[in-house]
């Protein structure tokens, strides 16, 4: 028989504000992200024997956060996708950059460079979800959803009820959006 | 640009083939799209650039992904 070590509870204590910053960060409402962790931790309590062919416990309930968020969007379906006002501008961010009227830049687009080892900075990944962060709430957890619970665009589109092109309209703002925040508090920052 | 090079069928301003690169990050694009993108591409010295900063981004949020805070 397996029982749960204090340990092993006094552990997933410590992961709770981990899973609580994914949570939030996808959800964008508390209310929804303070019951997932819940539902996860109290998971991973009634199963510890799941856990002991792993290495990684935050990997683990990661994983078991992941589920249960794909079952909260699921259930919110239109919440998930409902426009809350202000937050959600139209405007297009195409905008922003500078293309000439005959559609060629009028500004060349900066040189990142090869950043390949200040992407795995913790300096970068704080301001990697700042920017995530500061996306429009319905832009954030679309973009979430494709990229860190990796659903295809058709497996949001069925989740949620929600037509390709609305998505892609969506999700291509939230990435316009990211590489002008990373742009300018990042790349050229440095 | 030339104004001849305009009317052919694959020809695209940068504007448009920004747009296809952020597009091509959340679906497969229509065969004619795939030509259209890497003629421009090749005449192009802008959108190279930008191509090259999205890949970052895409790198960037696979390493986020995988990254894991010791605290």
């Amino acid at each position: 028989m397996h029982d749960a070590t204090p340990d092993f509870n006094t552990q997933l204590a410590d992961a709770r504000g981990y899973l609580l910053k994914f949570a939030r960060l996808q959800l964008r409402n508390e209310a929804w992200a303070e019951d997932v962790v819940s539902d996860t931790l109290l998971a991973a309590l009634a199963k510890p024997q799941a856990f002991e062919a792993r290495s990684q416990l935050r990997t683990w309930l990661v994983g078991i956060l992941k589920h249960k968020i794909v079952d909260v969007l699921r259930q919110r379906g239109r919440e998930v996708v409902l426009d809350s006002g202000s937050d959600d501008d139209s405007a297009d961010p195409l905008e922003h950059m500078a293309f000439r009227a005959n559609g060629h830049f009028a500004e060349k687009p900066a040189e990142w460079g090869n950043p390949e080892q200040d992407l795995r900075s913790r300096q970068f990944m704080t301001v990697l979800e700042a920017c995530t962060d500061k996306l429009p709430a319905v832009q954030g957890r679309l973009f979430l959803m494709r990229e860190w619970l990796e659903l295809s665009s058709d497996e949001i589109c069925k989740e949620l009820a929600l037509t390709p092109t609305n998505l892609y309209v969506q999700l291509h703002r939230a990435r316009l959006r990211l590489r002008e925040c990373l742009e300018l508090n990042w790349f050229a920052a440095r | 640009m030339n104004a001849l090079m305009k009317k052919l069928p694959l020809m695209r301003s940068c504007k448009e083939v920004t747009a296809l690169v952020i597009a091509r990050e959340d679906r497969a694009l229509p065969l004619v799209e795939q030509w259209a993108l890497r003629l421009h591409m090749a005449m192009c010295q802008a959108c190279p650039t930008f191509e090259r900063q999205v890949l970052t981004m895409r790198n960037a949020m696979k390493q986020w992904r995988g990254y894991r805070e010791d605290d």
